[in-house]
């Protein structure tokens, strides 16, 4: 009885102690981002590694989900008549929903993976600790840039994603469905609110800032060697895409609050 | 005279295992120490905690007489200023290349501008016995021995008062760790710095040291001139000096 409940005891203590170490890494990370020095050129370089670089994936994952989320509605309305409806739902789908989680799903898998083993390699061979006697703040000189770089290359990327989505959905629709393609645009416009692609842009940032912090803090804590930064690209990954779906949710529930 | 660094009743534990328990350290300006001890003593740790990479349970650390042993962000980046330190694998930063490395504090630490930087990682090199050519290389491209040479101009490229030596010779060939410890005297003979630095190799503690510690169960439990470690009268010390499997030193298989 007595092991049982330590047992339980020792979860919930290593469950709070990580929350309470991402906290404080969060609040590092935070603080960094606005005092002195700030690394404008490391910030350029990182946001060409995460966002330019991470173009192309995220271009033909929206392209094909804006595909067939075209054929889905067609085959769906048929049923009860409404597949007229699929310009609309393409464009709310893609601005709203599927642009923004698609493309943090496939940066949590490219750059969070990538963030965890090179952060994780610079702690295992001690290129961390050197940046200390060098008398600069590695969270300064490796978290904040790749923060800042995610946040601004977020939306970027989901605004060109939301385009390419409506255009894969545009594609389908005009060569495969026999949709008008005028008229298939002209419902597209008309009905996108300002609202779907600005709440998809703020969800955007957000999961950009839960990749690069997860990258980062998975690497800062890995252990012992090549497979303590596997574990720890492991957990990047895992961590910040259950963290991107949660954090859909709740900014969902928030932003479309009646 | 105040001591250059000062360790008192220093303490540090990793859950249960106690690792430091109570080291007392003077380290006298212009000096050479050398910490010897098995692995697994806490040598690191005690380098680790002087630098603020750790953070001591108890105890107290004196820099230049200033207490050091809790402060952070721009007050620790100042005090850092004044340490150099070598890797024992060289900490390379793989992604800059070699001069780059070298300049690394100069521009990050201190702002100096990136082509005098360069000049003066250039100089440093030179002064390991480094070319020009390998300025510009990639520390992936170098040999071990190089790439503790670059370690090397790293740790003296901003002329620091303090330089940390963790392992200097380990894992070099004979004649490369003597050329390394030739470089370890001469370099810090001319920045005039006071050195710290650990190692289980007798030969290069011998030669790089005017003074010994020995650390043993988280204490210091000899210290003396490099010249009396031969007649310590401390069977720990004798053990360790000599090499001896047996003695009062029971190495922890399991650890």
């Amino acid at each position: 009885m007595m092991n049982f409940l330590a047992s339980i005891g020792r979860a919930v203590l290593t469950v709070l102690a990580h929350v309470g170490r991402l906290a404080q890494f969060t609040g590092q990370a935070l603080a960094g981002v606005v005092s002195p020095p700030i690394y404008t050129r490391l910030i350029i370089s990182q946001m060409i590694r995460i966002g330019y670089f991470s173009l192309p994936v995220v271009g033909l994952t929206a392209f094909f989900t804006g595909g067939v989320l075209a054929l889905q509605i067609y085959l769906g309305g048929n049923r009860f008549g409404a597949e007229a409806i699929v310009p609309q739902v393409v464009v709310l789908g893609i601005t709203r929903e599927l642009g923004p989680v698609i493309a943090g799903l496939m940066i949590a898998g490219r750059v969070a993976a990538a963030i965890a083993a090179e952060i994780g390699t610079m702690k295992v061979t001690e290129q961390i600790d050197a940046l200390t006697t060098l008398a600069t703040n590695p969270i300064k000189y490796l978290v904040v840039p790749r923060v800042v770089a995610a946040v601004i290359c977020m939306p970027i990327l989901t605004a060109i994603g939301d385009s390419i989505g409506v255009l894969g959905g545009y594609v389908v629709s005009v060569y495969n469905l026999d949709f008008n393609g005028t008229s298939y645009l002209k419902n597209t416009v008309d009905f996108a609110h300002q609202d779907d692609i600005t709440s998809g842009l703020i969800k955007a940032a957000v999961f950009g800032f839960i990749v690069a912090l997860m990258g980062c803090y998975n690497g800062f804590n890995s252990k012992g060697g090549a497979q303590g930064v596997g574990n720890a690209t492991t957990n990047a990954v895992v961590a910040s895409s259950i963290l991107i779906l949660a954090a859909d949710y709740v900014l969902t529930a928030l932003l479309f609050h009646k | 005279m105040t001591a250059k660094i000062q360790l008192i009743g220093v303490k540090k534990r990793f859950g249960p295992k106690v690792v430091l328990d109570g080291v007392d350290l003077t380290i006298e300006k212009q000096s050479s120490l050398v910490i010897i001890g098995g692995s697994g003593t806490g040598k690191s740790v005690t380098i680790k905690s002087i630098l603020g990479i750790l953070r001591p349970d108890e105890g107290t650390i004196l820099v230049d007489g200033e207490d050091i042993t809790h402060i952070g962000g721009a007050a620790r980046d100042k005090v850092m200023r004044k340490f150099g330190m070598l890797f024992q694998g060289g900490a390379l930063f793989d992604s800059l290349p070699v001069w780059e490395n070298v300049a690394f504090g100069l521009i990050q630490g201190r702002g100096v501008a990136r082509a005098q930087a360069r000049d003066i990682a250039i100089q440093k090199l030179a002064k390991v016995g480094l070319s020009e050519d390998v300025a510009f290389l990639s520390p992936a491209e170098l040999s071990g021995g190089m790439q503790k040479r670059v370690g090397l101009a790293r740790a003296i490229a901003a002329d620091p008062e303090i330089i940390f030596f963790d392992e200097p010779t380990t894992g070099l060939d004979p004649i490369m760790a003597d050329i390394i410890n030739d470089l370890i005297i001469s370099t810090v003979k001319d920045v005039g710095a006071t050195a710290l630095s650990i190692t289980h190799d007798m030969v290069s503690a011998r030669k790089i040291s005017d003074k010994i510690a020995m650390l043993y169960g988280g204490k210091i439990i000899w210290q003396g001139p490099t010249g009396d470690i031969d007649h310590s009268g401390n069977p720990y010390v004798e053990q360790f000096i000599h090499g001896r499997a047996e003695g009062p030193i029971k190495m922890a298989v399991k650890a």
